[in-house]
C-alpha cells in the first residue's frame, strides 16, 4: 500500500511530446542573456535613479549645460536607423536575399561603428574640459563655469553626474563595441555563404542583441540627457 | 544488476581522438569542466579552511605566537603573533573565497555541469564552448584573489561583504591593490556564473530526451534549474556593484561617498539584493542533490515530489524580496523593515515543507545507511538548527542585539556548513563512482562523516551562546573587553573543536585522492539508482550516449512492486510501458 503511487506513473498514457520551447537553443539562450543583461542596466540605472532622484537635495547640472544634447541626439537617431537596418538584414534573408542582406548588415555595422566614434570624440571634449568620472576637473573650464553658477552647472553634485554618467553610458558604449565586433563576424560568416533563406539563426540572434543595446540607449538618453 | 545492463541503451566505445589539451584542459565537455570545478573549488575549500584556522587561533588564544606562524611576513604575523590588519584580512578572505569561490562553484560549477546533461539525457550543454568559458572565468577570479593574498599591504580588508566606504577608500581600509584586485576578481567571477547560468537554463528547458518530461525531472535538477535562474538575474546585479566598487577605488567616482552626496546603503543594497538570492544559489542545490541521495537511502518515492518542486519556485521567487533583512541595524525605514521581517519569515513555511518532506520520505523506508545518505540525513538534521535561527534573525526586534555578533556565525555556519557542505560530502561521495569509476572508501567515509558531524556541532554550538552574550563578529581580540572575558575559556573550547574539525576533513581528503588511484573499481549503478547517469559506463564517454535514452517514468520509483529489485530505474522499459509519442526535436 505504501508503494501504491509509485504504480501510478506507469499507469498513465504517454509523456506528452512536446519538450522544451519551440525555440532553437541559440535563440533560448540569448533571451536567457538578455534577461541577465537587463538585471545589470538596472543595477546601474537604479543607482542612477537613487543618487539623483531620491538622496540628493541639491539639483542637478541642467540638461544641455555640460553634456551635449545635439550630438547625442544624432548618435540616438544613427543607433536608432541600425536597429531598423538589422531588421532589413534580417527580412532579406528571410526571403532569400543574401546580398541585400549583406548590405544591410554592412550599414548596420557602420552605424554601430560610427555610434561608439562619436561617443569616443565627445568623452575625448568633455575630458578636455574638465568633466571626469569624479566631476569637475579642478582648475578646468568646467569648475570656473559651475563656481560662477553652482545651481545650473549642480557644483554640489557634480561628483555623481560625473560617476554615474561615465559608468552608464561607457558600459552601453562596451556593449555597442561587443555588438559591432560579434556583427563584424557575422558579417564574415555571411560572407563565406553561412546563412541561407532556411538557416540563418546568427542573423535572427545578433539582431536580438542590437535591438537590446539600442533599447537601453533610448532608455539612458531619455533620463542622462534629457531630464 | 542484469536489469540495468537491459534498460541501458546501447552504448559503444567512441573512438575519441581529441588531444590531451583539448580533452582535459580547454575542455567543452561537461563532464570535464565539472571535474575541473571539483579541484579547483576543493583547493579553495582547503585554503579557506587553512584561513579560518588561523582566525580560530587568535581568538583562541588572543596575542600568542601561532605555531607555524613564523613563516609569515613581519607585515602579517611579526614573530608568528597575528597582527589586527592580517587579522581582518583572514576573516574577509575566509568568507570570500568559501562563499564564492568554495561552496558556489562546488554546488553549481561541479554539479550543475556534471548532473545535468546526465540526469536529462542530453549529449551535453546547449552550449559546450560558453560553458568552457564560464569554467576559465571563474578559474581567472580565483587566482586573481589568490593572487591578491601576495601583494604589498595584503588582501581586501573590509569583510566579505565589502562595506562602503571602508571597502571604496583606501585611505580607511589600509588596503589598495588588494581591495581593486577583489572587485576585479568578483567581476570575472560573476561573468562565469551568468554564463553558466545561461548555459543550465536552456540545456534544461530545450535538451531533455524523449520522456523527460518537467515533472519526471530528479529533484536535483529543479534545484539546479531554479539556481540558475537565481544566479542569472543576482549576479549581473553584484558586478554592477563590484564594478562601481571598482571605479571608485581606481577612478575616484563618488557612488558610495556620502562627502559628495553619494549613498553609502547603497552598496548595501545592491550587494544584499544579490546576497540573498546568493544565500539560496548555496543552498538549493543542496537541496536537490540530498533529495536525490534521501530517496535513494530511504529505498522509496520521495515523498511529496510536486510539492517539493513548488518549494524549490517558492524559495526561488521569494529570496528576491527578503534582502532587507541584512540590514536591520542599517537604518533602514522601520516600516520598510517590518515588511522585510514578514517576507522572509514566510520563506520558512516552503523551508519546511521540504523538511517534512524529507522526514517522510525515510519514514518506514528501508534505510541504507550508506556515505552519502549519512551525510544527506546530516544535511538535513543541521539545517533544522540553521534554519530555525534563521528566523530568530529574521525578527527584527530579535535581530536588534543578536546583529554582528557570533550568532550570526554560528548560523551562516549551520547552514553553509552544516547543509551545504555536509550535503556536498553526500553528493561527491555519491557519485564520485560516475566520475571516475572508483568507490570512495566507506569505512573512512563513515569515519569522516561522524567526526564531522561531532566536531562541527563543537565547533559552532557554542558560537550562538557567545553570540547571546554579545560577542562580536570579526573582532580581532575579545579579551579586551570586560564583559566577554568569562567567555574566553569559551572561545579556547572552540578553536580546540575547530582544529579537530579541520583535522577531520584531511581523511576526506585522502580518501578523495587516494581512491582515484587505489579506489575499489565502481560497479555500474553502485548505488541502485534510477537516475539515467548510471545508465552509461563510468567514466561515462564523450558525448554520453550514442542515441539518446528514452524515460518512461519518474526518478523515484523504489521499491515498485512491479520489479523484483527495489529499484526501478527511469529508462528501464516494463512491458506495460508505452514509448513517450515522438517529439518534435527542439534544441540543437
Amino acid at each position: 500500500m505504501a508503494h501504491a503511487t509509485a504504480t501510478v506513473d506507469v499507469m498513465r498514457p504517454p509523456a506528452p511530446a512536446e519538450r522544451g520551447v519551440d525555440v532553437y537553443n541559440l535563440k533560448l539562450g540569448m533571451w536567457v542573456f538578455l534577461a541577465s543583461e537587463v538585471m545589470f542596466f538596472t543595477a546601474l540605472i537604479g543607482s542612477y535613479i537613487v543618487l539623483r532622484f531620491g538622496a540628493s537635495p541639491n539639483p542637478w547640472a541642467q540638461p544641455g549645460k555640460v553634456l551635449s544634447i545635439q550630438i547625442t541626439a544624432f548618435n540616438t537617431f544613427l543607433l536608432i536607423c541600425s536597429s531598423v537596418s538589422m531588421v532589413k538584414a534580417y527580412a532579406s534573408i528571410a526571403d532569400g536575399n543574401v546580398k541585400l542582406m549583406k548590405v544591410w548588415l554592412l550599414v548596420t555595422i557602420l552605424c554601430g561603428a560610427t555610434f561608439v566614434g562619436i561617443q569616443v570624440y565627445e568623452y575625448t571634449h568633455l575630458i578636455h574640459h574638465g568633466f571626469q568620472p569624479s566631476g569637475y576637473r579642478e582648475g578646468s573650464e568646467l569648475a570656473e563655469l559651475a563656481a560662477a553658477n553652482p545651481v545650473p552647472y549642480g557644483a554640489a553634485t557634480a561628483g555623481l553626474y560625473g560617476s554615474t554618467f561615465f559608468t552608464m553610458t561607457g558600459f552601453h558604449g562596451f556593449h555597442v563595441t561587443c555588438g559591432v565586433i560579434s556583427m563584424t563576424y557575422v558579417f564574415i560568416r555571411a560572407l563565406r555563404g553561412k546563412y541561407s533563406q532556411q538557416d540563418h539563426r546568427g542573423i535572427e540572434v545578433i539582431g536580438l542583441y542590437w535591438h537590446f543595446v539600442d533599447l537601453v540607449w533610448i532608455i539612458l538618453f531619455t533620463i542622462v540627457y534629457l531630464i | 544488476m542484469s536489469g540495468i545492463a537491459a534498460a541501458a541503451p546501447a552504448v559503444h566505445a567512441h573512438h575519441d581522438d581529441r588531444s590531451f589539451i583539448r580533452k582535459y584542459i580547454f575542455s567543452t565537455d561537461h563532464k570535464i569542466i565539472g571535474i575541473q570545478f571539483l579541484f579547483v573549488s576543493l583547493f579553495f575549500l582547503f585554503l579557506g579552511g587553512l584561513l579560518a584556522m588561523q582566525i580560530r587561533w587568535q581568538l583562541g588564544y588572543p596575542g600568542r605566537p601561532m605555531p607555524g606562524g613564523g613563516i609569515l611576513p613581519e607585515t602579517m604575523a611579526p614573530g608568528g603573533v597575528i597582527l589586527p590588519e592580517y587579522y581582518i584580512q583572514l576573516v574577509t578572505m575566509h568568507g570570500t573565497f568559501m562563499v564564492f569561490f568554495a561552496i558556489m562553484p562546488l554546488l553549481v560549477g561541479v554539479f550543475a555541469n556534471y548532473l545535468i546533461p546526465l540526469k536529462i539525457g542530453a549529449h551535453d550543454m546547449a552550449f559546450p564552448r560558453i560553458n568552457m568559458w564560464s569554467f576559465w572565468s571563474a578559474f581567472t577570479g580565483g587566482l586573481v584573489m589568490f593572487a591578491s593574498l601576495f601583494v604589498p599591504e595584503g588582501a581586501a580588508r573590509a569583510g566579505w561583504t565589502m562595506y562602503a566606504p571602508l571597502s571604496a577608500r583606501h585611505d580607511l581600509s589600509g588596503a589598495g591593490l588588494g581591495q581593486e584586485l577583489w572587485s576585479i576578481s568578483i567581476v570575472l567571477l560573476g561573468l562565469s556564473s551568468i554564463l553558466g547560468s545561461l548555459n543550465y537554463i536552456t540545456t534544461i528547458i530545450n535538451n531533455r530526451t524523449p520522456g523527460m518530461t518537467w515533472f519526471r525531472l530528479p529533484l536535483s535538477v529543479w534545484a539546479l534549474f531554479i539556481t540558475a535562474i537565481l544566479g542569472l538575474l543576482a549576479l549581473p546585479v553584484l558586478s554592477g556593484a563590484a564594478i562601481m566598487l571598482l571605479f571608485e577605488q581606481i577612478l575616484g567616482t563618488h557612488f558610495f561617498d556620502p562627502a559628495a552626496g553619494g549613498q553609502v546603503l547603497l552598496w548595501q543594497h545592491l550587494f544584499w539584493f544579490f546576497g540573498h538570492p546568493e544565500v539560496y544559489i548555496l543552498i538549493l542545490p543542496a537541496m536537490g542533490m540530498v533529495s536525490d541521495i534521501v530517496a535513494n537511502g530511504s529505498r522509496k518515492p520521495i515523498f511529496g515530489y510536486h510539492s517539493m518542486v513548488f518549494a524549490l519556485v517558492g524559495i526561488g521567487f521569494l529570496g528576491w524580496v527578503v534582502w532587507g533583512h541584512h540590514m536591520f541595524m542599517s537604518g533602514m525605514n522601520p516600516t520598510l523593515g517590518s515588511t522585510f521581517m514578514v517576507t522572509t519569515m514566510i520563506i520558512s513555511v516552503p523551508s519546511a515543507i521540504k523538511v517534512f518532506n524529507w522526514m517522510g520520505t525515510m519514514w518506514r523506508g528501508n534505510l541504507r545507511f550508506h556515505v552519502p545518505m549519512l551525510n544527506a540525513i546530516g544535511f538535513v538534521a543541521m539545517f533544522v538548527i540553521g534554519g530555525l535561527s534563521g528566523v530568530f534573525m529574521a525578527a527584527t526586534p530579535v535581530d536588534m542585539p543578536i546583529h554582528d555578533t557570533y550568532f550570526i556565525v554560528a548560523h551562516i555556519h549551520y547552514v553553509l556548513f552544516g547543509g551545504s557542505l555536509f550535503a556536498l560530502f553526500g553528493a561527491i561521495t555519491f557519485w564520485y563512482p560516475n566520475m571516475f569509476g572508483k568507490m570512495m572508501n566507506e569505512r573512512w567515509g563513515k569515519i569522516h562523516f561522524w567526526l564531522t558531524m561531532l566536531f562541527f556541532n563543537l565547533t559552532f554550538f557554542p558560537m550562538h551562546i557567545l553570540g547571546m552574550g554579545g560577542h562580536m563578529r570579526r573582532i580581532y581580540d575579545p579579551t579586551q573587553y570586560n564583559f566577554l572575558k568569562p567567555y574566553q575559556p569559551m572561545n579556547t573550547f572552540i578553536t580546540i573543536a575547530a582544529f579537530a574539525l579541520f583535522a577531520s576533513q584531511l581523511i576526506f581528503a585522502l580518501n578523495f585522492i587516494l581512491s582515484l588511484r587505489w579506489g575499489k573499481k565502481a560497479p555500474l549503478n553502485p548505488w541502485e539508482d534510477n537516475g539515467l547517469e548510471w545508465t552509461l559506463p563510468t567514466p561515462p564517454p564523450h558525448g554520453n550516449w550514442d542515441r539518446p535514452p528514452t524515460v518512461y517514468r519518474g526518478p523515484y520509483e523504489y521499491s515498485a512492486p512491479q520489479v523484483a529489485e527495489d529499484y526501478l530505474p527511469q529508462a528501464k522499459k516494463l512491458p506495460t510501458d508505452r514509448e513517450p509519442a515522438a517529439a518534435p526535436v527542439a534544441g540543437h
